[in-house]
């Protein structure tokens, strides 16, 4: 990714997580990654000020307790998120979730190819584009967290 | 792309918009390229019940008439336009065209890499990521 913030990632399933995760590791991509298992959580993790703010989200669309829809709606409403690019990584082919994930302003959607070699150039081509593209940096973070992200960096 | 849908381009730089048609034929990207000089002009065939609606918009920012953000603004408040993906392609490298770029979720920020070949390399990566990634379906 073009900065070292963390990526996070919004997935119940341990399995997927883990393979995202391998994925990232394989291609040498060094943002870490954070890992949130639905909505819910992910909005307590992008509120906490101690916590810096995520260069882009991949999200899952099935999720207990507050599912990707619901998230994104929350997130895309909130003037502080909005602007967090946000990935749908599904297995569903649903043109209703696409529509829906679309009409919410998602950067891309997805479907998670089951193939490990398929998936890892999926992530790769992500990687590809959002280090191409420019990332908003939040001017409402605090030092605190900028001096963070340089010490990120240098890891 | 993954839809053989128009790409937009809103760019009122002739010069520019040339370059980016001859970047998409050397990359024999199939997409036809419909170029509009302003936000205003997109506006109006955006809106054009006979147009066939873009898979992707790819905006530059300084324009005369209608601006990118103001074009953002309308596009993005609109509920049948808003779920097109907007991509920026400008020379600024303003924190600030950057932030108020994504507060409009723009689905990505390029800076125009003034050699050809990274040029090329740009819509080169444009076109991988917009082919692997869905697009939103029920644009009439």
């Amino acid at each position: 990714m073009r900065d070292c913030k963390p990526i996070l990632l919004l997935e119940d399933d341990t399995v997927d997580a883990m393979t995202v995760k391998r994925a990232l590791k394989d291609l040498k991509v060094i943002n870490p990654l954070v890992r949130v298992g639905n909505g819910e959580e992910a909005l307590v993790y992008l509120r906490d000020d101690n916590n810096i703010k995520p260069c882009v989200i991949l999200l899952d669309l099935n999720m207990p307790k507050m599912n990707g829809i619901e998230f994104l709606r929350v997130a895309k409403a909130d003037e502080k998120l909005k602007r967090i690019p946000a990935i749908v990584l599904t297995t569903s082919k649903d043109d209703q979730d696409r529509l829906q994930t679309f009409r919410l302003n998602v950067s891309g959607f997805i479907v998670k190819p089951v193939d490990y070699i398929k998936f890892v150039e999926a992530m790769r081509i992500i990687d590809l584009y959002w280090t191409l593209s420019e990332l908003p940096n939040s001017e409402q973070e605090s030092l605190n967290a900028n001096i963070q992200t340089d010490n990120a960096c240098r890891r | 792309m993954r839809t053989s849908r128009p790409i937009m381009l809103v760019e009122d730089d002739s010069i520019d918009a040339m370059t980016v048609k001859r970047a998409m034929k050397d990359l024999k990207v199939s997409n036809q390229l419909v170029h509009l000089a302003n936000g205003e002009e997109a506006i109006n065939y955006l809106h054009s019940e006979d147009n066939h609606k873009p898979c992707v918009i790819l905006l530059d920012l300084n324009m005369p008439k209608m601006d990118g953000f103001e074009f953002l603004k309308i596009a993005k408040s609109d509920a049948e336009l808003r779920q097109i993906p907007v991509i920026v392609l400008t020379t600024s490298r303003e924190e600030r065209d950057k932030v108020e770029s994504f507060q409009f979720c723009v689905a990505g920020y390029i800076v125009k890499p003034t050699d050809y070949k990274k040029f090329v390399d740009a819509i080169r990566t444009i076109d991988l990521y917009w082919t692997l990634s869905e697009l939103p379906c029920c644009v009439a």
